[in-house]
């Protein structure tokens, strides 16, 4: 499968899962908010330049929007990580030229350690910036910390099960072409 | 000149970026304020057929649950056909006179349409419901959604076929609401914490509640016909900064398990309106 076609399915199975599941299940708690839409954004491939990489980042999280009613607010946390990503990816990656040698950022491309602080330090700045918008229409501090910590907890579990259910062969491809 | 181009290319995606985060940020913030957005009209068109999909295999799912609630509506309706009150003395005898609603329409102040809940959020602290019944059917903004047992929400954007309803359980949500003993009126509004319980303000502490009392709506609202079902008192917290009482209401209506609506239409209300805006003119 070409790249753009699994990008493209990938794109519309994460919205479907984000709006059919993980919203539709009974709220645990006010804090918790199951997001797993974002690793979407994470696993786009190395080759995209940043321009285009923040585009599909907004409009990525515009689509989701359109769904849950909230124009503009998965849009804008889409397009904050989708900004920062090539500079996390730049001071993390541990093997010389593996963005160059491998096609998307995952365990395999860049090692364990390197790829859970990318997926820590971008999913941190996705829900703090998302819940950030939303206590500016209600709730207090507590609520803004407790949202952003507890969320953020079930967040990982589900990229963690995630990335084990569907783990991603990457193969080395040597930069001769 | 030269210089400014230049400096857009050297931070040409630092600055697409900005972009981006603006253009998003206002979708929002207009959102918020006046329910309205770019491509809205559109996006609920699509967003409604993909979510009329999803919810053909899921309305399966909670068929026994839709049916028992519809079944103890109907309970409660025939309840108060007039066959059933009847005094014993044939002089007193209670008659409903229904000519003048059959004949005159003009007197007929609430039409009500049914309409299936094609989308529904509970776990977000901004909820919006879709159902499939829009423009062409009848709906527009700002008029009231009841459930089966208890108010819903009210229209907030209406597409051709589908109408967005925001949830009572919106941060933005307010309905005028009464205690059934004793007819104070108060604000509903809900505070974000539990779906299943809304919070009621304005209630005099001089005033006798206890928990399990009705909450019912007001002929004040002009949104809903007066006495129908909100939520009965759960908790009774007296607010120390102030003499009113924060009553904790839990929902009639379970917003999870909602599959059919009533779209309520206040055929009075343009009328009403007129009056008073113009009155507000005429005191200014």
């Amino acid at each position: 499968m070409s790249e753009l076609l699994k990008n493209t399915v990938r794109f519309i199975l994460f919205i479907l899962v984000q709006v059919f599941i993980l919203f539709k299940m009974p709220p645990l708690h006010r804090f918790i908010t199951p997001y797993l839409y974002y690793l979407y954004v994470l696993w786009l491939p190395f080759s995209l330049s940043r321009t285009a990489l923040t585009f599909v980042g907004f409009f990525f999280g515009l689509c989701l929007d359109y769904f849950t009613k909230t124009p503009g607010l998965h849009a804008a946390a889409c397009t904050l990580i989708a900004y920062v990503r090539p500079f996390v990816i730049g001071l993390l990656i541990s093997q010389e030229g593996a963005d160059k040698n491998y096609i998307a950022p995952s365990i395999v491309s860049m090692g364990w350690a390197p790829y859970a602080t990318y997926v820590l330090v971008l999913t941190v700045l996705h829900h703090a910036y998302l819940v950030l918008l939303e206590w500016m229409n209600f709730g207090n501090f507590m609520y803004f910390l407790g949202k952003v910590i507890a969320s953020t907890a079930v967040s990982l579990m589900l990229v963690l099960l995630t990335e084990m259910l569907f783990f991603r062969k990457q193969k080395f491809r040597t930069n001769t072409i | 000149m030269r210089n400014v181009f230049l400096f857009i290319r050297r931070h040409f995606n630092f600055l697409f970026f900005l972009v981006l985060q603006i253009v998003a940020l206002s979708f929002l913030f207009r959102f918020n304020k006046f329910h309205q957005a770019a491509f809205l009209n559109v996006s609920t068109e699509i967003t409604g057929r993909i979510n009329e999909r999803y919810n053909n295999v899921e309305y399966y799912f909670q068929l026994k649950k839709t049916n028992e609630s519809l079944v103890q509506e109907n309970l409660r309706l025939r309840q108060m056909l007039k066959e059933n009150y009847e005094s014993p003395d044939s002089n007193h005898r209670l008659i409903h006179d229904t000519i003048r609603g059959d004949t005159g329409r003009s007197f007929l102040k609430y039409k009500i349409m049914e309409a299936k809940v094609v989308s529904n959020t509970t776990s977000l602290p901004d909820n919006y419901l879709t159902i499939h019944r829009g423009f062409d059917q009848g709906v527009r903004s700002n008029m009231g959604v009841t459930g089966p047992q208890g108010i819903v929400g009210s229209v907030v954007n209406v597409s051709r076929n589908f109408a967005t309803v925001q949830s009572m359980l919106h941060y933005q949500f307010r309905v005028v609401a009464k205690l059934k003993n004793n007819n104070e009126t108060g604000t509903v509004q809900w505070d974000g914490l539990s779906p299943q319980y809304v919070t009621m303000k304005n209630i005099p502490k001089s005033i006798k509640v206890e928990a399990g009392d009705t909450v019912l709506t007001t002929q004040i609202s002009s949104l809903f016909p007066a006495n129908l079902m909100i939520g009965t008192v759960s908790e009774i917290v007296p607010d120390n900064s102030s003499n009113f009482y924060i009553l904790k209401i839990r929902t009639a209506t379970n917003f999870s398990t909602l599959e059919y609506v009533y779209v309520i239409d206040n055929l009075q209300y343009d009328e009403q309106r007129r009056l008073e805006d113009s009155t507000r003119k005429k005191i200014q």
